[in-house]
């Protein structure tokens, strides 16, 4: 799949859809996970068969077989033994399996991104190697293939959970702390995320995009993100004197609104919403006129007051902000 | 030939004038009014209009598009027939100027297709 910047592939076509693939690990951090599920899933099935084998014994063997499976040899072994060799070996292969997993110290190998939950979308906030912000986003992040990606999760309200199943595990973010998770995608591809931790009203709908580029597509990336300058027109008059600039960003233009999603390069997201919409100049008006319809109780107000012209107009600009 | 082809033709058209039910216009086949379907969710139709069998979203800002094939006009102005509704959902404003509905970036055949869906809504 070749994936430019501003490329407009929808959500499903991204090969992700909703929900977003368990058990297809794409990438190193993904691996461990989806071994150990698969264990533990094969593991339990085959615990589960000789419970009711031996319930089955209980209830209709022979009065010698039911004397030894009552007998207290069978307690020391089935009751005893059993889980706790069973239990102390998972515990130890698990951790040893996983230990790769949490990102206890930042070797400087790593790409580092800050991403903060909000009620119910995200802040990217992209970093250098030192951890100092070098640009803001929001709801969708690129990252280069093949390389982990350090990930710095907090929140700014309740416990949201950052998790894109198919490059890495499932992180809390959790009020006051940050909390760190690694992730590596090893081929190109657009990787669907969802919130996993109940954060009221639209939980359901705030999803999460990771568009993962070959190196020299991410340099390109990369260097396509700088504002347009010195726009004006209809569709930015709108947007300054509609009230949109009090919440949202637009680099290069006075709107720096910070409640809402930074808009600088609003039209080159796969998605509209916080991965719910494919992004397309329908979906923009049809947010933007009523985002109360779409995703109900979200924090963005319907616009019933523009008109149809008013609305394309700023539709149309936003489409236009790559 | 052709003039029995003729009469033919306008007996058929007095018999049918004569059934009391509407004329209804043939449903495009199957696979495009699936293929339809399977666009409009795609392309987030559902962003401003309520769609039939659609679970979600189910947007307010454009009329619900439920029962649409009985409809005599797309958005009260062009008779609803396939190509014209193609068109229109394509690129609502060259067709109906000052309509709140974006031109959508889309293919002549998922045009079509979405059309054929939307006629076949008939209940
Ligand atoms: C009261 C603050 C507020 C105002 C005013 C506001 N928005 Fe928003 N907007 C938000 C929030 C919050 C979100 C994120 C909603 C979510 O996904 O939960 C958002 C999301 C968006 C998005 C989707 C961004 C994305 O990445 O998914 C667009 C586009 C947008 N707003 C455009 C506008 C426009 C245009 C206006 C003015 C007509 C406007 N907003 C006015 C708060 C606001
Ligand atoms: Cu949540």
């Amino acid at each position: 799949m070749i994936l430019r910047p501003g490329s407009s592939l929808s959500v499903t076509s991204a090969g992700s859809g909703w929900p977003p693939a368990v058990f297809d690990p794409a990438g190193p951090y993904s691996e461990p996970v989806t071994t150990l599920a698969w264990a533990l899933l094969l593991g339990g099935t085959a615990v589960f068969a000789l419970v009711l084998a031996a319930l089955g014994v209980a209830l209709f063997g022979s009065a010698a077989l039911k004397a030894r499976l009552g007998g207290e040899k069978a307690i020391w072994i089935g009751g005893f033994a059993f889980p706790a060799v069973v239990l102390t070996g998972l515990l130890i292969w698990g951790l040893m399996l996983t230990s790769s997993l949490s990102a206890t110290r930042v070797t400087g190998a790593e790409m580092r991104v800050k991403i903060i939950g909000e009620m119910w979308w995200w802040r990217v906030h992209y970093q250098d190697a030192e951890g100092r912000e070098t640009l803001r986003d929001a709801n969708e992040l690129h990252i280069p293939v093949g390389k982990p990606v350090l990930l710095e999760l907090e929140t700014a309200d309740v416990i949201h959970s950052f998790w894109v199943p198919r490059l890495g595990g499932k992180m809390d973010m959790i009020p006051g702390r940050t909390n760190r998770l690694l992730i590596q995608a090893d081929k190109p591809g657009v990787y669907k995320g969802q919130c996993a931790e109940y954060c009221g009203g639209p939980h359901a709908l705030m999803g999460f995009i990771v568009v993962a580029h070959t190196a020299e597509d991410f340099a390109r990336w990369k260097a396509s993100r700088v504002p347009a300058r010195g726009e004006q027109g209809r569709g930015l008059e709108l947007f300054l004197s509609s009230g949109c600039a009090a919440c949202h960003t637009i680099r290069g233009t006075p709107a720096t609104g910070l409640a809402g999603p930074d808009l600088t390069h609003v039209g080159s997201r796969q998605t509209l919403g916080a991965g719910i919409l494919p992004n397309n100049p329908g979906t923009m008006a049809g947010w933007i006129a009523d985002a109360q319809a779409i995703k109900p109780a979200n924090r963005m107000p319907a616009y019933h007051q523009l008109s149809a012209e008013e609305l394309l107009a700023v539709s149309e600009y936003l489409v236009r902000r790559k | 030939m052709i003039w029995k082809g003729g009469v033919a033709g306008s007996m058929l058209m007095i018999l049918a004038a004569c059934d009391p039910a509407p004329i209804e216009p043939p449903l495009a086949d199957a696979g495009s009014i699936a293929r339809g379907k399977a666009a409009a969710q795609r392309l987030g139709c559902g962003a401003c209009h309520e769609l039939p069998g659609i679970d979600w979203p189910k947007g307010r800002i454009g009329p619900s598009l439920a029962g649409f094939g009985n409809r005599a006009l797309i958005a009260g102005t062009l008779p609803n027939d396939l190509p014209r509704l193609a068109a229109f959902v394509a690129d609502a404003p060259s067709l109906v100027p000052g309509s709140g509905m974006p031109a959508v970036p889309m293919d002549a055949g998922e045009a079509h297709d979405i059309a054929a869906w939307l006629q076949s809504q008939r209940d």
